[in-house]
């Protein structure tokens, strides 16, 4: 006997219990797979990150609007938050730079783009920290 | 012998536009932006560094000259509509009711172009000194 066909919306059909397609937790963590990752994170936290800039660019045209960004910028937290968005303003940077060279065919390769994707690892925090040492050494020479 | 078979037609063909309407123009804005961002960035995080332990009045003077201002002003264009694309993608991946969706679609493009305008705006308002 033929099964009735089943007349309801779909909808309200019960969910099939088909295999879905794996996710990351399915996946051993592999530094390209990482970085990928990273890249969106950066892009996300950067987007909110303009808050900051927006506020540095305003604050700057009165003495007492950027006396009060100093304060915050100076602040423990501050600096902590000052110093995540500059690695992730490089990080993504670098990372960008990574799409672009994929975006021409090249550097796909296996040993290629583990290379690049340590590049950018290794890079986005050595470029982050030698700004801050910069930076550092400049706040204390002036104040 | 027959014609190689095409599902699409020959209009939708030429006008390459695709299932979204949209054609490539949100890949090609993204990436003509990314390219921007490279040495807009670097020039941006230049003039930064260089301003950092200055008081307020030299901080607004320098912000507020025409190579400075207007360099800013690029890199605030270019970073905000890379960054409303970006978020676009981040929604669209990862959100999938329908309403949900395009309120936080609407809310990218408002937020975007509020703090977009926010910037240009502090910019502005030191190169003409309102």
């Amino acid at each position: 006997m033929m099964p009735m066909a089943d007349t309801r919306p779909l909808e309200a059909h019960p969910r099939a219990e088909r295999p879905l397609s794996p996710h990351l937790q399915i996946y051993r963590p592999m530094l390209t797979m990482m970085m990928s990752i990273a890249h969106r994170i950066t892009g996300f936290a950067n987007y909110f990150g303009t808050l900051l800039l927006a506020w540095w660019l305003i604050a700057a045209a009165s003495p007492n609007g950027y006396a009060r960004f100093q304060w915050f910028a100076g602040s423990w937290i501050g600096r902590l938050i000052l110093f995540g968005y500059t690695w992730s303003v490089i990080h993504h940077m670098l990372g960008g730079i990574r799409h672009l060279i994929w975006d021409t065919g090249r550097g796909l390769g296996p040993g290629e783009r583990e290379w690049l994707a340590a590049a950018n690892l290794i890079g986005s925090i050595a470029i982050t920290v030698i700004l801050w040492i910069f930076v550092l050494l400049m706040m204390g020479g002036s104040q | 012998m027959s014609a190689p078979q095409h599902i699409r037609t020959p209009l939708a063909r030429v006008l390459g536009r695709g299932a979204a309407k949209s054609g490539t123009e949100h890949f090609w804005h993204q990436r003509l932006t990314a390219v921007a961002n490279i040495p807009l960035t670097i020039a941006a995080i230049i003039i930064l560094i260089t301003l950092l332990g200055r008081n307020q009045a030299a901080v607004a003077q320098i912000l507020g000259s025409p190579a400075i201002a207007i360099i800013m002003l690029l890199f605030v264009i270019s970073i905000t509509v890379h960054m409303r694309l970006g978020m676009a993608v981040i929604i669209e991946d990862y959100v999938h009711d329908e309403s949900a969706k395009l309120t936080l679609l609407m809310a990218n493009t408002f937020f975007t172009f509020a703090v977009g305008l926010a910037a240009v705006f502090g910019i502005l308002k030191l190169s003409f000194g309102l």
